[in-house]
């Protein structure tokens, strides 16, 4: 075994009765999660009206959770001590994730109207087929390539703020904190006071700045292409300063003397920033893409409260639109058989992604 | 004589100087320029929960000169001066909300540090090995929770915390957001940890503490300003997480994004009283910002540098 970076000698005497007792409390907790499950299942589930729900076995497994951790200190000393840091987060996030994923599977292949008295009815691949032949799905998916296409854009404009933020200026604190600030907005607030408000075609600001400009009729949502700029304009309004902080950190942690060489070597500055400065920041930056690229993945507040997809579903986004499948025919499985698909997209993705990105980061020379 | 000057600047470092300042003005400019872009929207809420129907449809702008603010908004959300002394069902729902949200992000935040955190720690000291899995493939199994959509947890979670009765409740929810977050704390807190030098344990080893003694009495009051740091910025994705409270809350413990958006569709015109809830729910994270400010940046920093 390999050897731990905090080496702590130990004289641990562990009795056969200790490792018993710790085998002991896992195993009969154990069983009594067991017991409870199935007397849940056989029909305890309808016994009792206070046990209309799964909350007993949800609490046997609670138990059987808290005896594992203490078992493992019983069963391993010190070295059980050392587990115990990381057991209850790993164990948290295979309960929270791993039950429903497979819960999920289970959903994603069935009809299921929460609404409706049938309850769950499997019906194989029928959702799939129903999938394939639903165009505002697709429409979704394509719609979350252009949104995560807006990336680009983004990161450049929070690129240039950064180098902005790191040049010699003053009042940089307070330049700082106005551009912090859209990002402690929460989305929902963005799309009223945006969106509905600023956005509005009669008596918003802006529509009467395009007034002023010249536009008669400025419409912001009323055709596809601009209701979806639209969209990709507010997100971007609330995580560009993410980026921005996140480039703003990588910048300032390059070595001054670095540049300065290339300047004394007779470098112009356009020469400096993309022979030297871009190169440096490119971990940073491929940092700072990946997250924002997980959070742009997210995106559906601002869409189901501004457009709520419209129009005709132009601005969907994959979240949006499940959580519209949901909100509209309370159909679960089908929404969860969207959402694993996604889920399979996101994944590969992300695989590619991260293949090429350690392509890119291998140093040329 | 007249005087000869010797030394004369020469014309193109004359050029400079004027170069030089066109370069600060642009500098300023396009700073001034977004500054203004991130604030206008901020400013354009505040003081239209002040302006009546005439002011919105005029497009007055400026307070006291354009239009004289009224407190309409702020009297149909019961918070205007002469309303707050009286009982106001508006304010009542706001408070009820303001609580949920408060509590739900503070006990999110709060049990995603601690488990974060001793899961980085021991991340960073300790060789595990759990089944196949080496101390890389724990953290990744950890950081790639990040990509897993909120959707496809969703619904499975609706129907779960159907049958355990967990739907529009509380507990549900801190626990669901304790998982979003949870990535993130791990990754901030592991960059923290693995700074410190191990040497400041081993000496407390020595001195005779036990290893959690170490760390609870150490370590954790040396990590504490990235704990803040990973602390704040879970606040802030979990007050303002919208989606998951629509779906899994409908009256008892529904948050204050939820009352925000389901208040969005039914105004018409009257976007004083709109722009007084906007400005009410966005309050208390603008002033975290501006306060915290320095923590939230060193959160977001952490992960980008290594």
């Amino acid at each position: 075994m390999s050897q731990d970076r905090l080496y702590v000698v130990t004289n641990d005497q562990i009795t056969p009765g200790r490792v018993r007792a710790g085998k002991m409390m896992i195993w009969a907790s154990f069983a009594l999660l067991v017991l409870v499950a199935a007397w849940q299942i056989m029909g305890g589930y309808d016994l009792a009206a206070d046990f209309s729900n799964w909350r007993p076995t949800l609490y046997a497994y609670m138990f059987f959770v808290t005896c594992f951790c203490m078992a493992l200190v019983v069963r391993h000393g010190e070295q059980g001590k050392r587990r115990l840091f990381v057991v209850p987060a790993t164990i948290f996030v295979l309960s929270m994730v791993f039950f429903p994923l497979v819960f999920g599977l289970s959903i994603a292949f069935s009809d299921w109207n929460l609404s409706s008295i049938s309850g769950q009815q499997y019906n194989g691949f029928d959702n799939i087929r129903q999938m394939w032949q639903d165009d505002f799905y697709w429409n979704a998916l394509t719609n979350m390539v252009w949104y995560t296409l807006a990336i680009i854009v983004e990161y450049a404009i929070a690129f240039g703020l950064a180098l902005l933020l790191n040049s010699q200026i003053r009042a940089r604190k307070f330049f700082r904190v106005a551009f912090l600030l859209p990002l402690m907005l929460s989305p929902v607030a963005v799309s009223w006071m945006v969106g509905k408000s600023m956005l509005e075609a009669r008596f918003g600001p802006i529509a009467r700045l395009a007034r002023t400009l010249g536009i008669d009729n400025p419409s912001f949502f009323g055709d596809a292409e601009t209701a979806r700029a639209m969209i990709m304009i507010m997100d971007a309004w609330t995580f560009i300063p993410f980026m921005m902080i996140m480039l703003l950190a990588g910048l300032q942690s390059i070595p001054k003397d670095i540049q300065e060489a290339a300047r004394v070597d007779g470098a112009t500055p356009w020469q400096n920033f993309w022979e030297v400065t871009f190169p440096l920041m490119l971990p940073v930056s491929i940092t700072a893409i990946m997250i924002r690229i997980i959070f742009k993945l997210k995106l559906a507040d601002i869409i189901i409260n501004v457009t709520s997809g419209g129009p005709g579903g132009a601005t969907d986004s994959v979240t949006s639109f499940i959580f519209r499948e949901y909100r509209d025919r309370s159909n679960v499985g089908y929404g969860t058989m969207l959402a694993m698909v996604y889920l399979v997209f996101i994944v590969i993705g992300f695989t590619l992604f991260m293949k090429l990105a350690a392509r890119w980061m291998r140093p040329k020379y | 004589m007249s005087e000869v000057q010797i030394f004369h600047d020469h014309e193109a470092d004359l050029g400079h100087k004027v170069k030089w300042y066109a370069k600060r003005v642009t500098v300023y400019g396009i700073l001034l320029l977004w500054a203004f872009i991130c604030l206008f929207p901020i400013y354009w809420t505040i003081t239209t929960s002040f302006k009546l129907a005439p002011d919105v449809m005029q497009g007055n702008m400026i307070p006291f000169v354009d239009y004289t603010p009224q407190w309409r908004g702020w009297r149909s959300l019961g918070m205007s001066p002469d309303t707050i002394g009286e009982y106001s069902t508006v304010r009542a729902e706001f408070v009820k909300r303001f609580l949920n949200s408060t509590i739900v992000a503070l006990s999110a935040s709060s049990l995603a540090v601690v488990l974060g955190s001793l899961a980085a720690y021991g991340l960073s000291r300790f060789e595990y090995r759990f089944g196949f899995m080496r101390n890389d493939d724990i953290s990744f199994f950890f950081l790639s929770q990040l990509i897993l959509p909120p959707v496809v947890l969703a619904l499975p979670f609706l129907v779960l915390y159907r049958e355990i009765d967990m739907l529009d409740s509380r507990i549900g929810l801190i626990l669901l957001y304790t998982l979003t977050v949870l990535p993130i704390v791990i990754w901030i807190m592991r960059d923290q940890f693995s700074s410190i030098p191990i040497e400041l344990e081993e000496a407390a080893l020595v001195d005779g503490l036990s290893i959690w003694g170490a760390f609870l009495t150490i370590i954790v009051p040396i990590a504490l300003p990235g704990m803040v740091a990973a602390f704040i910025l879970s606040l802030v994705l979990t007050w303002n997480e919208y989606f998951f409270a629509a779906l899994l809350t409908s009256t008892d413990a529904t948050t204050l994004p939820v009352m925000v958006a389901s208040q969005t569709g039914s105004q018409g015109i009257n976007w004083w009283s709109m722009a007084a809830l906007s400005t009410a729910a966005i309050f208390p994270l603008v002033v975290i910002g501006i306060v915290l400010e320095r923590y939230i940046i060193k959160g977001m920093a952490a992960g980008a540098v290594k």
